[in-house]
């Protein structure tokens, strides 16, 4: 228990650690923030008007104390105001967040529903033929970068299919689930592509160690059916590294959603990054990285408490 | 009568080229129903590779029967050619005909599965019992093969049991088949001397119990002499000779097997010890350690450690230039904690660690268990023996060329070995390299980590010997840490046995191993397998090593000492 | 090293790989030295969005210039970018993860928290914060791609080193007395050369991927130096009319990566006990 008792302590910490480095990364902005925020408009104020923002926005205080005071704020639900859509930074987010996790979601399912079976697959026909194409296609999808593949795909559904993929419209799924999945489908190929390819490559080589370990020997000297063998001795132990591999790339996942978002026009928060990086709205460029660094955290801690479960020697400790 | 078990011309080789890279090249032997036969060699003499292919899982580790043919005969009379068997057949010989048991009980359960849940498995593959008849099944089993409180047992996972726990359970799986043959591949190697006398008694008993045919893969010759009935020993690929197991210990007729007879250290309960060098009573020790106690703290509390390992609880011996005085235990007794300490690898809690001034700045030097990892492989030999007069000040110079040369020709090694690198060498080679850099400095004390266990049991016959000629020579003080009485015996002038962190006997080697005293040695020494012991049969016993985890504060009761001969001491047994 | 080369070209995936990266390197050089078959930069008003041709080997774009000598500088900037990163990244991750592992205990406990608040922010997103800070450019590129595998740098090392720290061979130097220099320079750095040598061959590849990925929001190297990914982005409204805009450089960027992580696999394979134990 007490690897979960660590990961659960550390886990506040590190985000203190991120809050503080976002915190201090957006004062690092050369100029001064209020140039920064209105642009050329600034020297247009008087300096009464520009105390008097400072003050509004709380610069005028201590870092330390601003920072103390920001942090507090988030526990509220308070990221500040984006200066773009005038509303809360929190509330921008969150009408974008259902897209990109849907879609990071869908990549995730794509990639391991492909992944893991085909994983297997070559590693029980190690070294023939079939085992050699999967290998192949695995390294050629795990170079080919998102934006390659996305550009691909429009390509060919445009001049030989004649369809152009439904681009920046977004139907919730709690609205028209269909639609929705449709909208969203060759998005999550694009982004789970290279996912699929690791996950194979991870499962096949994962897969072939367990296959050689002396427990797998012990199945079969049992008599057990090369099914049982492979699924009910071998697999559960060969997942760990994958599941491993799934909270670090559910992390890529939301960060390729940027490109992808940004590909077919997709009204996510990776658009919303980008448009906030571009028009220089730094409350939302930090309230958003702080917000996908949580996810991220947060998944990888779902994830941490998976391992212990799929492993009872983590799970239990020795004796 | 037709035998259980026919091996004609067994041919068995690996790789792409099987027939170029044969492992077992041509063996034949017969098995009754109901007897034992034993295969006794060293790595690399084929005698797994022979027992992997009779249920042919020697095919999912990358080999393949070139030749030959084993007919195996099922419970039904028919009598089955397993070479030519398809994959379906030989499923089913090996669900229910062939038993077979690893070496690595650590290894060969399934770590994310219960103990239960796999035996259960054998039931329901083998027998069809599923639900609560296959979880009856399973309670049964472990009962026979004597696992205490069977019941809540079933719900552990492997790494919740012990070594010697996880080969019952290995054991109790093998039974679930009504095994007609079962085949023991060095079931017994990784576990302690005390732990190896148990299974050998329940195997003995289940045997009895069943009928069963039993195979028994192992390179301890002493070890099969009370169990099988034949025996055969086998060299690169060869059974260079069989017969009744009465014949081949008695009359060998192969060189190597009077070679594994005489040459290879077997236990001889005290017959066998040194006669040269002798303790000096009231000669000043060169190193003396008093009450040496290291903690190592566990369960982290907020502040400070609830608990701690008391891996070494008060250890006091001194030790004269020229001796060798050996520490005996088993895994978790404190002895390589004790020499970790000496050389300060482990800082310690309490007590006195006094070296006298000795020939060098750094008077003990010491040798590792495993050859393999205590050579950093990325060196050459030339840059191994000249690190430790590097740490301390000497200069690269022809000087020091000169004693490298030296010393490999010494411990045994080509004077060309300079330019090799770790892995050109054979384990026997690596352990004459760390010798002789243990040497480098001109030691007067050289702590023997369990120096010769991880070698075959002829190269640890001759590591042996180099030992003791080196000894005379350099007049070196020993510190012999191991497990195995039978290498003890050769190279120790005085023994201490530990037991849970505490020597509990101390005194001179003859003494000791031809009278123990402390009824753990006893236990010890009883274990120990024995060719002149093969008519002895032992117990199921079922002693358990106590914890050593202790709460915060807690202090062993002092010790008591019994003298038992002139240099004999006992330690006094309080009734727990 | 010689010995390493020879067995990466008897590799299969080695030697294509191998073969591919010394290619990209020809290409980047002779683009660096200028000897492309036209001037990079120069518009050929009259050949505007011409097909693969005689002249034009790969096409030409809206502004008439040529996609191959494009092509060409562009390699040569994402190498720049992909060595320089991973280089700057290699250094402090090794620092770091050896000198965590080897002090141990609040040390390791520091550095390597302070790793995993780098590692809290998915790869794309660090970067585009810290361009976000300094502004997009060559510069900036490297800056942020060193800054976001370094953690991955110190946990590659970490590992092994704590595992080498725990060797008996690192027991004897100590019981020689063998100073702290010699044993982490000999014992462990020397022992640490294969993993560090798989890792950067396939970090070279992530980086790759990564500068193509920001170029290819806008973000990266900025017009008119001539970029990979910043080129496959603007393919995108030409895919119609001028498909080869869109392959030549799709196919680029897939290759050089290709072969990184072809070389890293076969380095792995040549380099790993655990595989040469299974082939043995």
């Amino acid at each position: 228990m007490s690897y979960v008792v660590q990961r659960l302590l550390t886990f506040p910490l590190i985000l203190l650690g991120v809050s503080v480095l976002v915190f201090v990364s957006i004062r690092l902005i050369p100029g001064d923030a209020i140039t920064a925020m209105l642009g050329t408009e600034a020297g247009m104020m008087t300096p009464d008007q520009r105390a008097a923002l400072a003050a509004y926005f709380g610069i005028d205080q201590p870092v330390w104390s601003q920072y103390s005071r920001w942090f507090l704020g988030l526990f509220q639900g308070d990221l500040g105001v984006s200066s773009i859509y005038a509303k809360p930074v929190l509330t921008v987010i969150l009408e974008r967040f259902p897209l990109t996790l849907q879609l990071s979601l869908m990549a995730m399912v794509i990639a391991l529903g492909v992944g893991v079976p085909l994983g297997v697959l070559a590693a029980t026909r190690n070294e023939r033929p079939s085992d050699l194409v999967v290998r192949v296609l695995a390294m050629l999808g795990q170079s080919t970068p998102s934006f390659v593949i996305g550009v691909l795909i429009i390509y060919v559904l445009s001049v030989f299919f004649g369809m152009v993929p439904a681009m920046g419209t977004f139907t919730p799924i709690t609205v028209d689930p269909w639609a929705s999945l449709g909208q969203l489908f060759f998005p999550a190929v694009t982004l789970g592509f290279a996912f699929a390819a690791s996950v194979t490559r991870i499962s096949r080589s994962s897969m072939l160690d367990v296959l050689s370990d002396d427990y797998v020997r012990t199945a079969r000297a049992k008599g057990a059916s090369p099914m049982s063998v492979v699924w009910r001795h071998a697999l559960p132990n060969a997942l760990i590294p994958v599941v491993t591999l799934s909270g670090v790339e559910f992390g890529y996942l939301l960060g390729g959603a940027v490109i992808v978002e940004q590909i077919f026009a997709l009204p996510g928060l990776g658009r919303l990054v980008l448009d906030a990086i571009t028009q220089r709205d730094y409350a939302l460029v930090q309230g958003t990285v702080l917000f996908v660094a949580f996810n991220f955290l947060v998944v990888n801690l779902l994830v941490d408490l998976a391992y212990v479960a799929l492993d009872p020697r983590i799970r239990l400790g020795s004796r | 009568m037709t035998p259980l078990l026919r091996v004609r011309d067994l041919h068995v080789g690996f790789g792409r080229d099987p027939k170029a890279n044969e492992v077992v090249k041509g063996v034949s032997f017969e098995l009754m129903a109901g007897q034992t036969l034993a295969i006794v060699g060293e790595s690399g003499s084929g005698k797994s590779v022979t027992a992997l292919s009779i249920n042919r899982l020697v095919d999912f580790g990358g080999g393949q029967i070139t030749a030959g043919s084993i007919h195996f005969q099922r419970s039904d009379g028919s009598v089955l050619d397993v070479t030519q068997a398809d994959e379906k057949t030989l499923r089913r010989v090996r669900g229910s005909g062939i038993g077979m048991i690893f070496q690595e009980p650590m290894t060969s359960l399934n770590p994310v599965h219960t103990i239960g849940a796999q035996i259960e498995e054998a039931f329901r593959l083998n027998r069809g019992l599923t639900g609560a008849a296959g979880r009856q099944a399973a309670l049964d089993v472990l009962d026979r093969v004597r696992i205490p409180d069977a019941k809540s047992r079933l719900a552990y996972y492997p790494h919740q049991l012990s070594g010697g726990m996880r080969q019952r359970v290995m054991i109790a799986m093998a039974l679930a088949s009504s095994p007609r043959l079962l085949i023991a591949d060095e079931p017994t190697t990784a576990l302690d001397v005390t732990v190896q006398a148990q299974i050998m008694a329940l195997l003995a008993e289940l045997r009895a119990e069943t009928g069963m045919s039993m195979i028994f893969i192992t390179h301890d010759i002493g070890l099969v002499a009370g169990i099988a009935d034949n025996i055969m020993v086998m060299q690169q690929g060869v059974a260079v000779e069989q017969n009744q197991i009465d014949a081949v210990l008695d009359n060998p007729q192969h060189d190597y097997t009077r070679h594994l007879l005489k040459a290879v250290p077997h236990f001889s309960a005290g017959k066998a010890v040194r006669t040269d060098g002798h303790r000096v009573e009231g000669r000043a020790p060169i190193v003396s350690v008093d009450d040496l106690v290291v903690r190592f703290p566990v369960g982290r509390g907020l502040f400070r450690a609830k608990a701690a390992v008391h891996a070494v609880d008060g250890v006091s011996f001194d030790l004269q230039p020229g001796e060798t005085l050996a520490i005996v235990g088993e895994s978790g007794s404190g002895k390589s904690t004790t020499a970790r300490a000496i050389l300060g690898l482990n800082s310690h809690q309490r007590g006195a660690i006094t070296t006298a001034a000795g020939r060098s700045r750094r008077p003990i030097q010491m040798v590792f268990q495993d050859p393999f990892a205590s050579l950093n492989p990325r060196l050459n030999v030339e840059a191994l023996l000249a690190e430790p007069a590097i740490a301390n000040g000497q200069r690269k110079d022809a000087a020091l060329h000169e004693r490298m040369q030296f010393l490999l020709e010494r411990v045994g090694l080509p004077a060309d070995a300079l330019e090799r690198y770790p892995h050109q060498f054979s384990g026997g080679q690596r352990q004459r390299l760390c010798i002789a850099r243990a040497l480098m400095l001109n030691p007067d004390v050289v702590v023997l980590d369990e120096a010769v266990s991880a070698l075959d049991v002829s190269v640890q016959a001759r590591v042996l010997d180099l030992l003791v000629d080196l000894q005379r020579e350099f007049n070196l003080a020993y510190l012999f840490i191991s497990h195995d009485m039978a290498v003890v015996e050769r190279i120790a002038h005085r023994i201490a046995v530990m037991f849970a962190g505490q020597i509990v006997e101390i005194g001179e080697a003859r003494g000791v191993l031809a009278d123990p005293q402390h009824s753990y040695t006893k236990r010890l020494i009883a274990a120990v397998p024995a060719v002149e012991r093969r008519n002895q049969h032992f117990a199921v016993d079922m002693t358990q090593v106590p914890s050593l985890v202790r709460q915060a504060g807690y202090e062993p009761p002092e010790a008591r000492w019994r003298q038992a001969g002139i240099d004999h001491q006992v330690r006094v047994e309080v009734a727990s | 090293m010689t010995r390493v080369f020879g067995a990466l070209w008897q590799h299969p995936s080695g030697r294509v790989g191998l073969f591919i990266i010394g290619l990209y390197l020809t290409l980047a050089l002779l683009g660096v030295l200028g000897l492309t078959p036209h001037p990079a930069l120069k518009q050929f008003m009259i050949d505007r969005l011409t097909g693969p041709s005689a002249s034009y080997w790969m096409g030409t774009d809206l502004l008439g210039r040529d996609t191959m000598s494009r092509l060409m500088l562009g390699i040569g900037q994402s190498m720049l970018i992909a060595f320089a990163s991973v280089a700057w990244a290699t250094l402090a991750g090794t620092i770091i993860g050896l000198f965590a592992a080897w002090l141990g205990g609040l040390w390791d406990g520091v550095l390597m928290r302070l790793m995993d608040v780098l590692l809290a922010f998915p790869a794309i997103l660090l970067a585009l914060l810290i361009i976000a800070i300094v502004g997009p450019g060559t510069f900036t590129s490297v800056t942020a791609i060193a800054i976001v595998y370094t953690p991955i740098f110190a946990r590659v090392v970490r590992g092994p080193a704590l595992s080498l720290k725990q060797r008996d061979f690192v027991d004897a130097a100590r019981t020689f007395g063998s100073s702290q220099r010699y044993i982490l320079s000999r014992h462990l750095l020397l022992n640490l050369v294969a993993p560090l040598a798989v890792q950067v061959t396939l970090a070279l590849a992530w980086a790759l991927l990564t500068e193509a990925g920001l170029s290819f929001l806008g973000l990266g190297t900025q017009p008119p130096t001539p970029s990979l990914g910043l080129m496959l982005a603007e393919s995108k409204n030409l895919m119609q009319q001028a498909p080869w805009l869109m392959i030549f450089p799709a196919l680029t960027i897939m290759l050089g990566i290709l072969g990184f992580n072809l070389t890293g696999d076969a380095l792995r394979d040549i380099l790993d006990p655990r595989t040469q134990r299974r082939t043995a």
